[in-house]
């Protein structure tokens, strides 16, 4: 067990010193997270009485394509480089791997929405930052990056794999999104966790669905 | 008196209906250093990739040390270094920080003593703090061998190590793995380069469309006298 925390250890440092470095997966995320967020404010500035009721769309789907972007990189770069085959060699069961690439992909995202939350803020007017909706953006965003990673290594072999990601994920995501919406326009209309316990029991139930499933299938999935 | 350290028997491997592997059976003994002659498509880089447990048989057993690879592949990745045309090393990471993180993948516990001594054996010590985007493609091939040999694995695979590399790389790299094969280490490797497959392995073979076609000690044999069979084997002009 030591030796499989390690390796997950090892594959969540690795990833992160990278990207520090490189800035590859963050840069592609924010760019285009901000750009959405504009086009998002422009869109909607005149037409809607109370913003109110477009911010929870406007969170999740900005979310939801600009980790589509990086979840897609989590992989290709380390399959261009031939590097998946020295880390599919470590002599741990590997699905430590992928827990450490679903770490480090669940930290790019939370520090891309760490952006944009303060930007729809300020944008629309609407107070984002409280306890209960980060955690709803986290319980969501973590059934993202578990189910994300997973269809990002299951797709990297593929020549259309910048198409066939979205296409698998966001059918699958589906639960997921629309807990996370119904729970922050509750949120937004002054609902408590409490009065939210549904979706918050069903988020629970998908991330840990995501990572069961994943544990048993990454083997198999990276594999030739 | 030697040992058999790879067992293959009725060997297959197929990618959809297109059949790579077709029934291999061979051993290989423990300390012996085994060329894997053949033409682009023979087979060379599936078998190695299957005795390295990243792809799975169609049919047919291997053992390691007398453990079947496909009951126990952690295990079996213990005894296993594996140095490929492609690196498998990140660009963006230097020397040092590359062999230190496989060695936290294969829980080494002196590995700063070990990454020091493998990083001066093979020539870059001086260049362990650059990242290995910087590298020409020789120094990155010696760096792959240095993170194979890491776990000091007693088998160690090459998969055409030699490639892409420039004539004074290509005798580097020559004479680093005759050092290697005269050691206990059990070598298999995939070349092209029929001279030296003979200079640095104890046995000769050959793999063509799947087959085991050949296979001879490397001290009876002479280029002269390879390179006809070769050509007969594989057909004049394959390589």
């Amino acid at each position: 067990m030591k030796a499989y925390f390690r390796v997950a250890w090892a594959v969540l440092w690795k990833d992160l010193r990278v990207e520090w470095r490189t800035k590859d997966m963050f840069t592609s995320m924010a760019v285009f997270a901000v750009l959405a967020l504009l086009i998002f404010n422009f869109a909607f500035e005149l037409r809607v009485p109370d913003k109110r009721m477009v911010v929870p769309g406007v969170l999740w789907v900005t979310v939801a394509f600009a980790g589509v972007l990086g979840l897609g990189r989590a992989f290709i770069t380390e399959k261009d480089r031939g590097s998946l085959s020295g880390l599919l060699l470590a002599p741990v069961d590997r699905s430590a791997i992928y827990f450490g690439k679903m770490v480090a992909n669940l930290i790019f995202i939370l520090v891309v929405e760490a952006l944009i939350l303060p930007l729809i803020t300020v944008f629309f007017n609407v107070p984002l930052i409280t306890l209960p909706l980060l955690l709803i953006l986290l319980l969501g965003t973590i059934g993202f990056a578990a189910v994300g990673t997973i269809f990002s290594a299951l797709t990297v072999n593929t020549r259309a794999r910048e198409v066939l990601l979205p296409i698998l994920l966001f059918p699958v995501l589906l639960p997921v999104l629309v807990a996370g919406i119904r729970a922050t326009i509750g949120l937004l209309e002054g609902d408590t966790l409490n009065d939210l316990a549904n979706w918050v029991q069903l988020l629970l139930f998908f991330d840990l669905l995501f990572l069961i499933v994943a544990y048993l299938t990454f083997d198999y999935v990276v594999e030739e | 008196m030697t040992s058999v350290l790879i067992r293959v028997q009725g060997l297959q491997k197929s990618f959809g209906r297109h059949r790579v592997l077709r029934n291999l059976n061979f051993d290989i003994e423990a300390g012996t250093s085994v060329a894997l002659l053949g033409p682009n498509g023979a087979g060379k880089t599936t078998l190695l990739r299957i005795l390295a447990t990243l792809s799975r048989p169609t049919a047919g057993r291997v053992t390691i040390a007398g453990v079947d690879i496909g009951a126990n592949p952690e295990g079996i990745r213990q005894y296993i270094g594996l140095v490929t045309h492609a690196p498998l090393l990140y660009d963006d990471l230097n020397a040092m920080e590359n062999l230190e993180f496989f060695a936290r993948l294969y829980g080494l516990s002196d590995a700063e003593e070990r990454i020091r001594d493998l990083l001066t054996r093979v020539g870059l010590y001086h260049r362990r703090k650059d990242r290995v985007r910087t590298f020409s493609r020789g120094m990155v091939q010696r760096l792959a061998i240095a993170r194979a040999l890491l776990h000091d694995p007693p088998i160690l695979l090459l998969d055409e190590p030699d490639t892409g590399l420039d004539p004074q790389a290509a005798e580097m790299m020559n004479d680093l793995l005759k050092e290697l094969s005269g050691g206990e280490r059990t070598i298999l490797m995939t070349t092209h380069h029929l001279e030296r497959g003979l200079e640095v392995a104890d046995r000769v073979t050959i793999l063509s469309g799947g087959r085991l076609v050949f296979d001879a000690p490397a001290s009876g044999i002479s280029y002269g006298e390879l390179r006809p069979l070769y050509d007969e084997y594989v057909g004049v002009g394959a390589i």
